[in-house]
């Protein structure tokens, strides 16, 4: 399975409810597009989602989840742990083979960061700390991609670098994004969220920027 | 001011202090007290490095015998740690961690003997609980974030290694670090129950009235304790730790037979060992409360009691030694040297060297108790003011302390005393072994009479009540919302 079904989606926050109830199937091969007002609802969402899909799902939440201690390729190659058997994780955490360092590697030059491999996340900038998680979700490599606003710490070419990326690796996908332009260019389908429910659902060949607007 | 709840808790304490001070025996019995002093710091200041080769030995078994006992206990207590969550642990650990270094020198001493184990045992048990619980508190604080987002199947282990450790390595090494500079306290005050460290050196040069002997060993340990950044590197650890086993001197051999005869015979409460069964227990253990608990828990109590707030006067006195906010650069220099010496110095060693020069009474152990703990806390404050930014027109002198200082730096100030209050209780218990007539004075008598039962009841009871002035500690710290970080 790479895609998703999911019905009866709801979530309170304080006895309030902030989300759904509501529904949401996403087909292989649909990039999808989360837009909204900031408060909508978008990162819940998204949470809710992963909580369902885990398994299958790469994440890159809005705090990125990096341990700031380690230099970036550990924090990259934590996407794939689960790959490996306990040794040999413990020695590429003392010593990490060539194989993966190159991996890595190749990774973060995609990203524009090779350089940075040894660095401890913790001394890097807000946009190359939010290309790290991205490479973790990358790494990672699961069927589908939930990120949420992956792309809100970098500049504009980076930003459609990174989108462009996102979009070669990953065939189905739910982004979170306040960015219009960049959501219409890169996913095929246009998830529109107010006050936790969906009062868009367009393909987005069929959309443009102003029709998304009248959300804001 | 009274509606304040911190004011009005220490107002109570102080309240209770003054009552016990009408029941404690404080007094000056030595007939010349002050020509000894005054000898004893000629002694300092004409120190003899040289009197016998005892002194480098002494001072290489302490730091051996801290290495040893810190490293095990350290890795002890991390294992501990990591299921620290299980009630029976959390309970094992408060009990292992209540009972003082030398309380457990005193009970291994007894099979073991003068073998080095006993040392190393009676460093690493209770360091094992201090750790456990320490490490659970900074492991807990590790943000639970990447290991959600860790890919489901990871093993255990890997995301422990990968989310958890990397995130708290930093404190998890200051903080053993820092118990390794009380581990050398520890391993020095043992030598007062005869193994071979510091302190059997500085009871022995006493005993002969050699200050200057006494005084060398003083600016020995001092100077160890002040270059440890200089000399505990990550690198030279491993080599250290590998090392110190073979640095723990011979000893005597362990007699197999002591250890089996002390399980199964010595500590069985005697109306038992001698058949009068259970029948014979009540009046056993009625005399045993009577005469020897009860008194013993009394003079603690009341001791700690006056030393916590003489401690707690001290600290304010003492803060603005090394406060930024006040005079000049001479003056702190003075006031660092001070503090660190007086924090540095063991209580037991203070209480040792006063009571040497002024006579047994409850005097010297509040004085030792109050100067060592109130140079803890009155470091750490002094710190604490230098971070505060006064408005360019606040005031000076006395004005500026009480006013804009104080009341910033009460609530901390507090929370630390709380903190130390079970430290300090458990300090006062022991001191007992000095002559004092608090619970570790009974213990100590017990052990002289080959009375072990006696002895363990009474050790007993001396955790039970560390463990519940720890509790009320943590419930006034609570209660107040005072928040700290763990000093040992």
């Amino acid at each position: 399975m790479s895609g998703f079904d999911l019905s009866g989606l709801t979530a309170s926050f304080g006895g309030k409810r902030v989300i759904g109830p509501l529904s949401l199937s996403v087909k292989q091969g649909e990039q999808v597009a989360l837009v909204g007002k900031s408060g909508a609802g978008k990162s819940t969402l998204i949470r809710l989602i992963h909580e369902r899909v885990n398994r299958e799902s790469s994440l890159v939440p809005q705090d990125l989840g990096l341990v700031n201690a380690l230099p970036v390729f550990h924090n990259v190659f934590m996407g794939q742990l689960d790959k490996h058997s306990t040794w040999y994780n413990i020695l590429t955490l003392i010593r990490p083979r060539s194989g993966d360092r190159d991996n890595v590697r190749e990774l973060m030059k995609a990203l524009g960061m090779a350089e940075k491999l040894w660095l401890p996340t913790a001394s890097l900038s807000g946009g190359q700390r939010q290309r790290v998680a991205i490479a973790r979700a990358l790494y990672r490599n699961a069927p589908v991609l939930l990120a949420d606003e992956p792309i809100s710490a970098l500049d504009g070419p980076m930003a459609h670098q990174v989108m462009g990326l996102l979009k070669e690796r990953f065939q189905t996908s739910v982004i979170a994004l306040h960015d219009i332009e960049i959501a219409l260019e890169y996913c095929n389908r246009i998830v529109g969220v107010q006050d936790g429910q969906i009062v868009l659902d367009e393909s987005s060949e069929r959309l443009s920027a102003t029709d998304i607007t009248s959300l804001y | 001011m009274l509606s304040s709840q911190t004011v009005r808790i220490s107002l109570v304490f102080v309240a209770v202090a003054l009552v016990s001070l009408l029941f404690a025996d404080i007094a000056i019995t030595a007939s010349n007290p002050w020509r000894d002093l005054g000898n004893f710091f000629l002694g300092v200041v004409t120190p003899n490095f040289f009197s016998s080769e005892g002194l480098m030995t002494a001072l290489l078994r302490t730091v051996a015998f801290a290495f040893v006992g810190v490293a095990l206990g350290s890795v002890c207590g991390f294992i501990l740690s990591l299921v620290y969550r299980f009630l029976p642990v959390r309970i094992f650990c408060a009990f292992v961690r209540a009972i003082h270094e030398l309380f457990w020198a005193l009970i291994f001493l007894q099979f073991f003997g003068f073998h080095p184990l006993t040392g190393v045992l009676a460093i690493a048990i209770p360091y094992s609980g201090i750790f456990a619980k320490v490490y659970s508190e900074i492991l807990d604080e590790t943000d639970p974030e990447p290991g959600r987002l860790l890919p489901p199947g990871t093993g255990v282990i890997a995301a422990f290694l990968y989310t958890r450790i990397p995130d708290c390595w930093v404190q998890l090494r200051t903080y053993t670090a820092y118990r390794l500079e009380c581990g050398l306290r520890s391993s020095a005050i043992l030598g007062f129950v005869g193994l071979p460290t510091l302190g059997f050196y500085l009871e022995s040069s006493f005993s002969q009235g050699l200050y200057s002997d006494a005084g060398a060993m003083l600016i020995l340990f001092y100077v160890l304790i002040a270059t440890m950044p200089l000399w505990v590197r990550p690198k030279l650890l491993p080599v250290y730790i590998l090392g110190a086993p073979f640095f723990l001197g011979e000893g005597l051999p362990i007699v197999w037979g002591n250890v089996e005869r002390f399980f199964t015979e010595d500590i069985v409460p005697s109306p038992l060992r001698d058949g009068e069964g259970l029948s014979g227990m009540i009046p056993w253990l009625s005399d045993l409360m009577v005469n020897e608990a009860m008194p013993g828990i009394w003079n603690t109590v009341i001791l700690t009691q006056i030393a916590l707030v003489v401690t707690g006067i001290l600290t304010l006195l003492a803060f603005p030694l090394i406060s930024n906010h006040f005079g000049g650069p001479v003056r702190r220099t003075t006031g660092h040297v001070f503090l660190v010496i007086v924090r540095s110095t063991p209580e037991y060693i203070l209480a040792y060297i006063l009571l040497q020069l002024w006579g047994p009474s409850m005097l010297p152990a509040v004085v030792a108790l109050a100067l060592h703990n109130g140079g803890i806390i009155g470091h750490l404050i002094g710190r604490q003011t230098n971070s505060i930014h006064l408005r360019p027109d606040a005031p000076t002198g006395f004005n500026r302390y009480s006013w804009e200082l104080v009341p910033r730096v009460y609530r901390s100030f507090l929370a630390f005393l709380f903190y130390r209050w079970e430290i300090i209780m458990r300090e006062t218990a022991i001191l007992g072994i000095l002559g004092i007539y608090t619970l570790g004075f009974f213990v100590d008598s017990a052990i002289q009479n080959i009375r072990f039962d006696r002895a363990m009841v009474l050790i007993l009871i001396t955790a039970l009540l560390n463990i519940g002035v720890d509790a009320l500690g943590r419930y006034i710290r609570r209660r107040l919302a005072l928040q700290t970080m763990p000093t040992c």
